[in-house]
């Protein structure tokens, strides 16, 4: 019996392993494909043989003695008839051969090219370079070479054909042939083998061409029992009984003396197979499969790949301490909390010491048990999972011994207790493509099975609530909690580093709200007053009469200086600022709102001057404190002030209508005209393109005009007493072109940015005539989506709409990549504290961080700093 | 014809470094020479400007952030 000892890694040194080291890790020899005998017990030296480990509990292994829990599993091995090629050295192998003399295996260099080889390749080693190259230039270099300078062999072409076969002059080389070469360079070219790439103190070029195959443990090929009692084997060990067939077969038949060309079509399907076993995914050879189609995983497919063990196992790790559930609003918890269930806050833990000083309290609530029954009028209270005692034993506390539990605990054991309000965790949504996508969070316990989040903070995230599922992690220790608070915390990231300026801020109905609630002079009652205020969190005086702004202005802090344009603003040639008819010119003085509505621009995520502006001169505290009370007021401005909206949003009078349609019939015209006049050859050529390009330009043209005006039209008709116009026109939701499309006409649609074209022969489609180039035919669509597309504009929208569905799918997929690529080849490089930007080397890829030395997070977008904002600053004073 | 090509508007300033400036630099930024970041020797500029394999050439160029940036680059061959 083998007993384990402690054993720690000194090195790892990556090498070949010779026939003879593989016969003599082995623990048997495997002569026979069959693996359990009719008892359900494993046949001697067949695949599952116990000396290779054992998988069955009750069982003992054969080779250490130990049971399922501590035998690691050992190797066997099959002595192969005939040598196989390897195929992860099949280009090693064919760069040897192309580098090496068949008659003396010599290199084929003269003494010349071989010494300065060797002299830069000590220089590469000293310096630590790379020297994997140098096989390429031998290579490069023995390919000009008719004859060994050696023997005088002539240097036959050596061909490789995918994936393990060589030819010498056309000649096919059996495996055996090779590996007779192969012997004879590592005999002559010796040390010279690391210009190869290849470290001959543990790999010699020959062991590339196998004659015996280790055959792992069965503790990596576990079969497994289905419910019907049926066994069901590994995917490896399908490919090694393959093996072991086809070796047996070659091996009677070359030992009976079969013709030359039986044995060789064995020998084939023995190679195919052990390449297969290797890498089922080999080119240029079909993959191996199972009785159902499906394609085997072997070696390599373990390995590889987003499933891979490298990407699924190593690089990305499962967790515990961690939930993941659907999220849900709540506007009532701040941007810092996330709402956690109480079957979530029951399940997750926190570690806490126990100490002479917290003894008293611990044993509490111990005492309480892992599933506490909260007083009256409270819904939860936090309870005990597990307690570690100072041995370092695990105790699960339950309702029964927790009494027990508690009076048996002292200083210096750890207490498990599950979630309560205050504890901080880290909250993760999804693709994670930037750092806001991992926030630290207060947890809050609420009743249901969502996790709760403040609206404000969709953005960073970009969630919705249409079923998007969220991660939440428990930090474990004291260092982790405070590198949470103070870098990860919501309200550190306010402001991204993306470009400088807010990120988090109002959505949708709050900017609705607060744009409703300041336009123009709105008047409030004293009763909505209080009833938006007291949402809003403020307390103090309220007048009897107050308007929108004045109210807004309550809950923006003292000495607060800004000037600007809204969302609002329609860009006026000469802007007349406060005397804006659009109250789209902003100005805030000392904290009061003067002029100016409030939308978008000012407290929107991505946009929120203001935002941006209290995170930079009163701090994080205050900026959360704004959000959290800003969007507050605005859903209670809302409230108050009602708003709705539906398809009527989008009716316009039928004099609109008339007006609407006289337009596209002039666009129809126009095309024909155009039409006409290119078919009598009279239309004018732009310079550079075709007639049909200038027939088609012409026509995109006249179409998204007649887009644009009825769009006009329809806005004309639709003010800013309409719901809809004011989600476009605050930014809060949808824009005019969405509303002229449902109001006017949707417009022409076009595939690859041309009109549709293809379909049927010379149309698009049956419904038109052969040849017709005019408005309908070509896709354009002069229905609005309120009054309802016609079967053929449908058709054609659909088209458009398909492209767009493409482009975002593989837009994404190759962004991804993209991301994938540029994290992993950035992934070393740090910021040094003297400001320049190095690998782990210490070699410097930057001098100065972005060469300016900026942090983008503390810049005003992008730049270091805000002059004009300092010049106003000290003028103001 | 053959052109200065230090003379392109997109060629930014290259000067060879002197002795004292290189050990300064390695000095403030405590590093060796190998850890700037490389020219190859037959840069067209290196070339232009007659660098030698180990001298360390000062870059002066425009930056859409900083206006204008410094960087160092040293001379080196291509092994092999
Ligand atoms: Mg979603
Ligand atoms: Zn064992
Ligand atoms: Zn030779
Ligand atoms: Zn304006």
């Amino acid at each position: 019996m083998i007993t384990t000892s402690k054993k720690e890694i000194d090195k790892i040194v990556f090498g070949l392993l010779s026939p003879e080291k593989i016969r003599k890790m082995s623990a048997t020899r495997i002569i026979t494909p069959d693996t359990y005998d009719e008892d359900g017990f494993p046949i001697e030296m067949g695949l599952m043989d116990t000396r290779l480990g054992v998988i069955e509990p009750g069982l003992r292994c054969k080779t250490c003695g130990q049971r399922v829990k501590d035998c690691p599993g050992h190797f066997g091995h099959i002595e192969l008839a005939m040598p196989v090629i390897h195929v992860g050295f099949a280009k090693t192998i064919y760069a040897i051969l192309k580098s090496t003399c068949r008659g003396c295996g010599k290199l084929l260099l003269d003494e010349k090219q071989l010494e300065k080889l060797r002299k830069l390749y000590k220089k590469a080693v000293e310096r630590g370079e790379n020297t994997s190259y140098f096989v390429k230039e031998v290579v490069k270099l023995a390919s000009k070479v008719t004859h060994c300078p050696y023997c005088g062999r002539e240097k036959l072409p050596i061909e490789y054909d995918k994936p393990t076969t060589y030819r010498e002059a056309g000649h096919k080389m059996t495996p055996s042939e090779v590996r007779e070469w192969l012997e004879k360079v590592s005999e002559e070219v010796g040390d010279d083998l690391r210009l190869l790439d290849i470290n001959p103190e543990v790999a010699r070029p020959e062991w590339m061409v196998l004659t015996v195959l280790p055959v792992p443990p069965v503790t990596t090929r576990p079969s497994i029992t289905l419910e019907t009692g049926e066994r069901s084997e590994d995917d490896l060990t399908h490919k090694l009984v393959d093996i072991i067939r086809i070796n047996q077969r070659l091996q009677e038949n070359r030992d009976a003396g079969a013709p030359q060309l039986i044995v060789e079509d064995l020998w084939e399907l023995l190679q195919y197979h052990v390449t297969t076993y290797f890498d089922n995914q080999t080119s240029g050879i079909p993959p191996a499969r199972h009785r159902s189609g499906r394609a085997l995983k072997t070696l390599a497919q373990r390995l590889k790949g987003k499933e891979g063990r490298f990407r699924s196992n190593l690089s990305g790790k499962r967790v515990n301490f961690s939930s993941r559930t659907v999220i849900s609003p709540d506007p009532n918890i701040s941007i810092n909390e996330v709402g956690v269930p109480i079957v979530v806050a029951r399940e997750l833990t926190v570690p806490i010491r126990v100490t002479p000083y917290n003894l008293e309290e611990m044993k509490e609530l111990v005492r309480r048990g892992p599933n506490p029954k909260p007083p009256a009028g409270v819904v939860y209270i936090p309870g005990v999972n597990y307690v570690i005692r100072p041995d370092g034993r695990r105790i699960k506390v339950t309702e029964e011994n927790a009494e027990n539990v508690a009076e048996r605990l002292e200083a210096g054991a750890i207490v498990e207790r599950q979630l309560q309000d205050g504890d901080i965790v880290l909250f993760n949504r999804q693709p994670s493509l930037h750092r806001m996508s991992m926030m630290a969070h207060r947890v809050k316990v609420l009743p249901y099975k969502t996790f709760r989040l403040n609206l404000a903070v969709c953005p960073p995230y970009n969630a919705d609530f249409d079923g998007d599922e969220m991660n939440l992690h428990v930090l474990q220790t004291e260092e982790s909690r405070a590198e949470a608070e103070i870098l990860m915390k919501v309200q550190e990231h306010i402001l991204s580093p993306r470009f400088g300026g807010a990120i988090i801020g109002a959505i949708h109905d709050h900017i609705s709200g607060c744009f409703l609630l300041t336009y123009k002079q709105r008047e409030f009652s004293k009763d909505d007053a209080i009833r938006i205020l007291a949402a809003a969190g403020y307390r103090g005086e309220v007048k009897e009469k107050m308007s929108g702004k004045e109210i807004f202005s309550k809950i923006l802090p003292e000495g607060i200086n800004l000037e600007y344009k809204a969302k609002a603003c329609v860009g006026c040639a000469t802007c007349v600022k406060e005397k804006c008819p659009y109250d789209a010119y902003v100005i805030i003085k000392d904290g009061e709102l003067l002029h100016g509505v409030i939308d978008e621009k000012s407290i929107g995520a991505f946009k929120g001057v203001i935002i941006e502006y209290i995170t930079r001169k009163f701090g994080n505290d205050a900026a959360r404190d704004f959000i959290d009370r800003v969007t507050k007021l605005g859903i209670a401005a809302i409230m108050v002030i009602g708003f709705t909206t539906g398809i009527d949003d989008e009716d316009i009078p039928e004099e609109a209508k008339l007006q609407i349609n006289e337009q596209l019939e002039k666009a129809k015209r126009k095309i024909q005209e155009l039409i006409k006049a290119y078919e009598e050859g009279e239309l004018e050529q732009i310079p550079g393109r075709s007639l049909e390009e200038t027939l088609e330009m012409e026509i995109m043209r006249v179409t998204g005009r007649a887009r644009d005006q009825t769009g006009e039209i329809a806005s004309k008709h639709l003010g800013m007493d309409n719901s809809a116009v004011i989600m476009a026109r605050s930014g809060a939701r949808g824009s005019m072109l969405n509303l002229s499309q449902m109001a006017g006409c949707v417009g022409q649609q076009a595939v690859r940015g041309e009109r549709i074209h293809r379909g049927y022969r010379n149309r698009t489609l049956p419904h038109f005539k052969k040849g017709d180039l005019g408005a309908e035919a070509k896709g354009f669509v002069s229905s609005s989506y309120k009054k309802g597309l016609t079967p053929t504009e449908y058709f054609f929208h659909s088209m458009g709409g398909r492209e767009g569905l493409v482009d975002t799918a593989v837009r994404t997929s190759r962004s991804g990549y993209m991301q994938r690529r540029l994290v992993n080849a950035l992934e070393n490089v740090k910021l040094e504290d003297n400001g320049t930007v190095r690998t782990t080397t210490g070699e410097i890829i930057q001098f100065v961080y972005g060469e300016d030395g900026v942090d983008p997070m503390r810049s005003v977008r992008g730049k270091a700093v805000d002059v004009d904002m300092i010049i106003r600053e000290v003028k103001n004073e | 014809m053959k052109m200065d090509i230090l003379k392109h508007k997109l060629v930014p300033h290259h000067e060879i470094l002197k002795e004292e400036e290189v050990e300064k630099l390695l000095k403030t930024y405590g590093i060796k020479k190998e850890q700037l970041p490389k020219i190859l020797i037959d840069d067209p500029v290196a070339k232009a400007i007659n660098a030698k394999e180990g001298d360390v050439i000062k870059i002066v160029r425009k930056s859409p952030t900083a206006g204008v940036s410094v960087a160092y680059r040293v001379v080196t061959k291509e092994i092999i």
